[in-house]
């Protein structure tokens, strides 16, 4: 049962000049936030813009003695909503609702998790690593940009202790190419049959090829589909994605309620690139 | 000194014809799923009345996303009525709404005047089932409702029909996009419906320049939002000049205040939409807003309020 909280901008960390780090006082929606759900925020008080706009939680806040206070997300400046979620400033009131959408299932070891994420679809996976590393479960991050200033928050899984694999497009930092490259180096590379649970988040193509990777290396995979939202509730069907349901059948679902994790194989690849 | 405020002794019923609500605030179809998504997260009998999504007989795809995108104070959305059809609505969720105590109207659909009828007669005989409202002024399907919406025989004949098969209070959904919303009020009041609710969406198209591409895959859709409420407000008004019967009014109310200007143009309760993607806990604050009104105002009763447009001379002062 999501709540809606006029939440304090505690601060707006700029890691370049499209992505921040927006930190809100929530604690209603921090304490029951699982990994991979999302929140809806409202950009502006007004009706310009007049939706909310969804996010992945991306960290959970907490005081010294542990107790969620807030939660951030990490925001990279597309729009007019996203732009003023960039500029806006601690003490302001955001309204935000959460949690909301099906969350990631953490695997158990001896099967390890490999997390692959594309620019700002790091988001997911802040939490769903922490939640790996309580439960023992080794745990891999690939992680791909275009160029190396653009790898963000590393620091919060080297601190988990969570391997990183890191990929960009110009070779500045890590592997040269697509994340994707490393991941299907790894794969292959993988000793004596290690049992891996892809979690990928990113744009489009490269969940596209990180889904076929998964056929063809027989590992298990989720994917947080970021689709355009109305409401987050269910309310309205604009979300929607083509998706298989329990008796095979494919239908438009709606990635608020159904998602925004699904299972790879249960994705229509082909049209969800269309549509973009 | 009495134990309530005077903001909680005001009389907040209100009426569609024979159907009788706790308050005039409604969920808008197409904007509130069946109503079961917000089961957990709103009191359902709470609100005055909620419209389920629209439902033909069979099961409906709707269009590919992109279905939705955001324009100036408003948004354009061309969902296709995707749908589960009537059966399956009755089968799997109208137990629910029944069990939370909503208080249901079905949005009803059809591609001929036949699927109408059996729609309705289907609904009629299901148990919870408070009235009809009929979609004739969906813009964004070519094979039903908005052809007979855009005709005053052709709205005459869904509603005479619909009639001839349920006890149950109908009321068709008009459409803005024709010349006179007003003939089209009138058209379903000499076929018998009880009310009849506007506006629907108007037909709009959003382009992105940089790709020259429409920004819905169904190139238009219909706007909703607070920038069409000013046009929906003259013609609920222009409708309650003609009719005896309820009009029912929405078109981008945001808050308490936008909700009275049309129960002041002459709407005997309201639909809410687009506000309710905004803001899923909106009813108790509507519900609050208006208490607030009336108390501020001295009035006892909703029902005095609707059509309480003041056209008196205005004095210097």
């Amino acid at each position: 049962m999501p709540v809606d909280v006029l939440a304090e901008v505690v601060a707006n960390t700029h890691l370049s000049d499209d992505y921040s780090v927006l930190a809100l006082a929530a604690p209603e929606i921090a304490s029951k936030a699982a990994p991979g759900q999302f929140v809806m925020i409202k950009p502006s008080a007004g009706i310009e813009p007049l939706l909310r706009r969804p996010f992945s939680v991306f960290e959970i806040l907490r005081d010294p003695s542990g107790t969620p206070t807030g939660l951030s997300i990490l925001n990279k400046r597309v729009g007019v909503g996203t732009a003023l979620l960039y500029s806006a400033r601690p003490g302001d009131r955001l309204a935000c609702l959460g949690p909301l959408g099906k969350p990631f299932t953490p695997v158990d070891a001896p099967t390890e998790a490999w997390m692959v994420a594309g620019g700002v679809g790091l988001a997911p996976f802040a939490t769903l690593a922490e939640s790996l590393v309580q439960r023992g479960t080794s745990a891999t991050l690939f992680y791909g940009a275009r160029r190396g200033a653009d790898l963000f928050c590393t620091d919060v899984f080297d601190r988990l202790g969570i391997r990183l694999a890191l990929a960009t497009e110009d070779g500045s930092r890590g592997d040269a190419g697509f994340v994707t490259g490393s991941l299907e180096r790894a794969l292959a590379a993988r000793a004596g049959g290690a049992a891996v649970h892809l979690y990928a988040c990113g744009p489009t193509p490269m969940m596209r090829v990180v889904a076929e990777l998964a056929v063809r290396h027989q590992c298990p995979c989720d994917v947080s589909l970021e689709q355009v939202m109305g409401c987050g509730m269910g309310g309205c069907y604009s979300c929607v994605v083509r998706a298989r349901n329990g008796s095979g059948e494919w239908h438009f679902v709606r990635s608020c309620l159904a998602g925004p994790v699904f299972d790879s194989r249960d994705v229509a690849w082909e049209e969800l690139g269309a549509s973009h | 000194m009495p134990a309530t405020s005077a903001a909680d002794a005001v009389d907040l019923a209100t009426a569609i014809g024979p159907l009788k609500l706790r308050n005039p605030f409604i969920a808008a179809s197409g904007c509130f799923g069946y109503g079961v998504e917000y089961a957990d997260t709103i009191d359902l009998s709470s609100l005055g009345a909620i419209v389920v999504k629209g439902l033909f007989l069979k099961e409906r795809e709707g269009h590919p996303p992109p279905r939705i995108v955001e324009t100036p104070a408003g948004m354009l959305n061309a969902i296709g009525l995707q749908g589960i059809g009537v059966r399956r609505f009755v089968a799997e969720r109208l137990p629910e709404l029944r069990a939370r105590r909503a208080v249901v109207i079905v949005n009803v659909c059809g591609s001929s005047i036949e699927e109408y009828a059996e729609v309705s007669r289907i609904l009629s005989d299901a148990d919870g089932v408070a009235a009809l409202e009929l979609n004739i002024s969906c813009p964004n399907i070519k094979e039903g409702g908005i052809q007979f919406g855009c005709s005053l025989a052709g709205t005459h004949d869904v509603v005479s029909a619909v009639r001839k098969v349920t006890r149950l209070p109908i009321m068709p959904k008009l459409t803005p996009n024709v010349t006179s919303v007003a003939s089209f009020a009138r058209a379903a009041e000499e076929a018998g419906a009880d009310a009849v609710s506007l506006v629907n969406t108007f037909l709009a198209m959003a382009i992105d320049v940089e790709t020259r591409r429409p920004k819905l895959s169904n190139v238009m859709g219909g706007l909703s939002g607070p920038a069409i409420r000013p046009i929906a407000v003259r013609m609920v008004y222009e409708c309650k000049q003609l009719v005896k019967i309820p009009v029912v009014g929405m078109g981008g109310i945001m808050n308490a205040s936008d909700a009275l200007e049309f129960m002041i143009a002459g709407a005997s309760a309201v639909q809410v939409g687009t506000a309710n993607f905004v803001d899923p806990f909106i009813w108790h604050k509507l519900v609050d807003g208006l208490r607030d009104y009336m108390a501020r105002h001295r009035i006892a009763r909703v029902l005095d309020l609707v059509g309480s447009l003041d056209l008196s001379p205005r004095t210097v002062a």
